[in-house]
């Protein structure tokens, strides 16, 4: 196993390396420039701003000078908050995108599978009509919509929470943004669960299990259940890439100082260094994410052997 | 006794509860629309910016509340007979916030740092007027010839290339305020950080959490803190509109400097008078590409903007947020009258038949349609506004098809003079004159994205630049304006901007103004 891993880790150099090329240049392709803004600058503070970032350089170099940086770990500077290098940016912004990533990553998994079993449990019973439309309701509302509906009634009408803002991490100005985050993913979980549970539950295994009279719990938990969740770690693998990295909707209508706007701010304004930084991360989550996955494999089914 | 003991206790009662009102800390939340691009007032360029670094630093010359220039730094300042020579004399005993004088070599060393390359501030050309500004900027001399000297440690003396007589409008832009040498010199870039921070106005930068919140804290140096009454201002970045709306209704935020238009007649009805609209230095419009054949024919631009409904803009598409522009310069600039297009006082329809007919004469009807390309940056109402004009002129032969691009697409490609026929640009006033506006259709401006180039335009320009005396001044701009607007249509204003905002009841001071600003020392709640 750990020579698995090892052997993930060191391929994934030249995944990296390929995403970083490729990116540098497709978004060199693209048109408009950092300085471009609705008001035009003079040739001459355009040029000064150009050298000041290297800009003016031959791009091959520009290219081969990034390279060199980054594996110093230096990302460099940003072009829109001039203060700042892209790594301060990311040391402040990911921890908090990556703080309410996780919480909805862990709460939707674990209550989406608990939703999915009772409904595959209940099949074709209120509980399980009540979770079919729980979910579908819950990932074809779009994100846009529940955050601005949560602020009308739990925090216009209600009272309970405040509308938006981080409040130093204050625990209620999370409610918002986790349960944003959450539901959509709460919705896939427990649609996928339900149906493999269901799967699961008719196997030629479990009927085994029952007919050796073991009992409901040893049933559904330690049997049905261990097969069962094998589509939910392949799902919860790149959900959880994108849920730690942040998402500009959540982060903007909550005032969430996050990393999830970078996204598309970033490209927008053609700040060339925040966009590397964002493709290198968001590669790295991937990546790791994916061996957690293929790792997860390995201790839930024991058909699955790496050595 | 008893009666004694209660009076007492009310008396005790009332002393701690006047006691602590007048202790009680003044704070206001001010949603701002975006987060700051910097800290460093001399690499910021916009409003964003601006509202902030208002609070934390003091120019020359300040804007009161109802943005009229006032002396800020400099107490008094003399202009020489010929226009060219400034002399400005700094408030007697103004500290930094760490307790040192504001000397004029804080000016010449800040002034000097805004226009070298190596700083390569975007809004160097603030300091332009200034004798070899230019230059410096391009590389040509150094730093230290620029044209401004520290007479002694009270006394800056300012050259200029030539009469400006908007320079000390100028000088209200943040790119032009002083920052402390000493600061600057022990901390490098990192000066603009909480704690590090020295400052010369009413507040001191307490904490900065980018994405999130900036506080500043009322300096108790700074010269007039005697009537500043916020003690804490807090700005926070409201990029969604509509959420800034919601956290304001649940009493968050004290004021926010926009809305979602769409939503202006449902606020009204909640807030009532505390949705502020009303003018603002700004004007959208679409330049033609003025030497490219057909549109080089003034003919032609006037009758398409005689063709477009302004009015169904301003009322339909931008729910009376903008207010329909027959001139480049907005109404607002003291003493300057604008030169309207001949057709302002028409009907609509008076002038769709006066359009038709030039129209046909040049050859274009319905059934020989004239094929015009629209480009304009991404946005719901840019795209609106495009198809609003598309319909209008479809009855008069003008078949209209649109590209839309992101900004910087757009900007790049306008700036890079790239081939189109009609495109959408705006212009913020970056100070109040006229000749921030006109400045757009002088030939080779950066901005010109029309190519429009006119020998007697620019010999006005010329002229009043060269012209000391404001009224006259102001009569050889309007000329301008009635040639190069009016007559030529180097570009076609469609709108003039407002300045929309929600500001609570609760917060006393604030005063509407053209350049939409509020300094935080005149208010109070």
């Amino acid at each position: 196993m750990l020579r698995f891993v090892l052997r993930r880790l060191l391929t994934a150099i030249p995944t990296m390396f390929l995403i970083v090329t490729i990116s540098f240049f497709l978004m060199r392709i693209a048109p408009g420039g950092p300085f471009n803004h609705e008001k035009g600058l003079n040739p001459a503070i355009k040029a000064n701003l150009e050298r000041l970032y290297q800009l003016d350089l031959p791009l091959w170099q520009q290219y081969l000078n990034y390279l060199k940086n980054i594996v110093q770990g230096d990302f460099g500077p940003s072009y829109t908050r001039p203060e700042f290098t892209v790594a301060e940016i990311f040391a402040t912004g990911l921890p908090i995108s990556i703080q309410l990533g996780l919480t909805a990553l862990i709460l939707s998994t674990v209550l989406g599978i608990a939703m999915g079993v009772v409904a595959a449990l209940r099949q074709n019973k209120a509980a399980d009509y009540a979770v079919i439309a729980a979910a579908t309701a819950g990932s074809t509302i779009p994100t846009f919509v529940i955050a601005p509906l949560f602020q009308l009634g739990f925090a216009l009408a209600l009272n309970w929470v405040p509308v938006g803002g981080w409040g130093d991490g204050a625990l209620i100005n999370k409610v918002g943004p986790v349960l944003t985050l959450m539901l959509p993913q709460l919705a896939v979980v427990a649609r996928l669960m339900r149906g493999s549970m269901i799967e699961s539950l008719r196997s030629h295994h479990i009927r085994t299990a029952r007919a050796l009279g073991l009992s409901d719990y040893s049933i559904v938990v330690r049997h049905a259940m261990r097969g069962a969740v094998m589509p939910i770690i392949s799902y919860a693998g790149p959900a959880a890439a994108g849920l730690l990295t942040g998402s500009i909707i959540v982060e903007s209508v909550f005032g969430i100082p996050g990393i999830g706007r970078y996204f598309v701010d970033a490209a927008l304004n053609r700040d060339y260094t925040l966009v590397m930084g964002t493709v290198v991360v968001v590669a790295l989550f991937t990546i790791i994410f994916n061996l957690i996955v293929d790792v997860l494999y390995a201790v839930v089914d024991p058909r699955v052997r790496y050595d | 006794m008893k009666m004694t003991i209660k009076s007492l206790l009310l008396c005790t009662s009332i002393l701690v509860m006047t006691a602590g009102g007048a202790f009680a800390e003044m704070v206001l939340n001010r949603g701002n629309n975006g987060d700051p691009e910097s800290l460093d007032p001399h690499k910021t360029s916009t409003v964003t910016e601006a509202n902030i670094l208002r609070d934390l630093f003091n120019g020359l010359v300040a804007q009161d509340a109802k943005a009229e220039l006032v002396p800020g730094a400099a107490e008094s300042w003399t202009v020489s007979e010929d226009g060219l020579t400034y002399t400005f004399k700094l408030r007697a005993g103004a500290v930094w916030s760490d307790g040192s004088p504001v000397t004029a070599d804080d000016f010449v060393f800040a002034w000097q740092r805004v226009v070298s390359p190596e700083t390569a501030a975007e809004y160097a050309y603030m300091l332009t007027p200034i004798v070899n500004a230019e230059e410096i900027t391009a590389g040509t001399k150094k730093p230290e010839e620029l044209g401004v000297k520290a007479i002694d440690a009270g006394t800056l003396e300012v050259t200029l290339n030539a009469v400006t007589p908007y320079f000390l409008e100028m000088l209200t832009h943040q790119a032009t305020y002083p920052v402390s040498r000493a600061n600057v010199e022990k901390f490098g870039a990192d000066f603009t950080k909480p704690g590090n921070m020295v400052s010369n106005g009413p507040y001191t930068l307490t904490a900065f959490t980018p994405n999130d919140h900036i506080t500043l804290t009322k300096s108790a140096s700074f010269y007039d803190a005697a009537n500043v009454k916020i003690d804490t201002v807090n700005f926070y970045p409201t990029e969604d509109r509509s959420a800034a709306i919601k956290r304001f209704e649940a009493g968050e935020l004290d004021m926010n400097d926009d809305f979602p238009t769409e939503q202006l007649a449902d606020m009204k009805v909640k807030f009532g008078d505390q949705v502020k609209i009303g003018p603002y230095l700004g004007t959208y419009y679409y330049a033609f590409k003025t030497d490219k054949a057909p549109w080089d024919n003034p003919e032609l631009r006037q009758a398409i903007s005689m063709a477009i409904d302004r009015d169904y803009l301003a009322e339909e598409v931008w729910q009376n947020t903008m207010i329909p522009a027959y001139s480049l310069v907005p109404p607002g600039i003291t003493n300057f009258i604008a030169s309207p297009m001949a057709y302002a006082d028409m009907s609509q329809l008076d002038r769709e038949d006066k359009a038709k007919e030039i129209l046909a004469g040049l050859g274009y009807t319905p059934e020989t349609p004239l094929k015009m390309e629209i480009r304009f940056n991404t946005s719901e109402n840019h795209t609106n506004t495009a198809v609003a004009i598309q319909e209008q002129l479809k009855p008069l032969g003008i078949e209209v098809s649109m590209i839309n691009t992101d900004g910087a697409t757009h900007y790049g490609y306008l700036e890079s003079k790239g081939d189109f026929d009609i495109a959408r640009a705006a212009w913020i006033a970056d100070y109040k004159d006229p000749e921030n506006f006109l400045a757009l259709c002088k030939t080779g401006a950066g901005n010109n994205y029309g190519q429009y180039s006119n020998a007697e335009y620019d010999g006005l320009l010329a002229e009043a630049a060269a012209t000391a005396d404001p009224a006259t001044r102001m009569g050889i701009l309007q000329k301008a304006e009635q040639k190069g607007v009016a007559e030529d249509l180097c570009v076609v204003p469609l709108l003039f901007y407002s300045y929309h905002s929600v500001v609570s009841d609760s917060v006393k001071g604030w005063e509407p103004n053209v350049m939409d600003i509020h300094p935080t020392r005149f208010l109070s709640k």
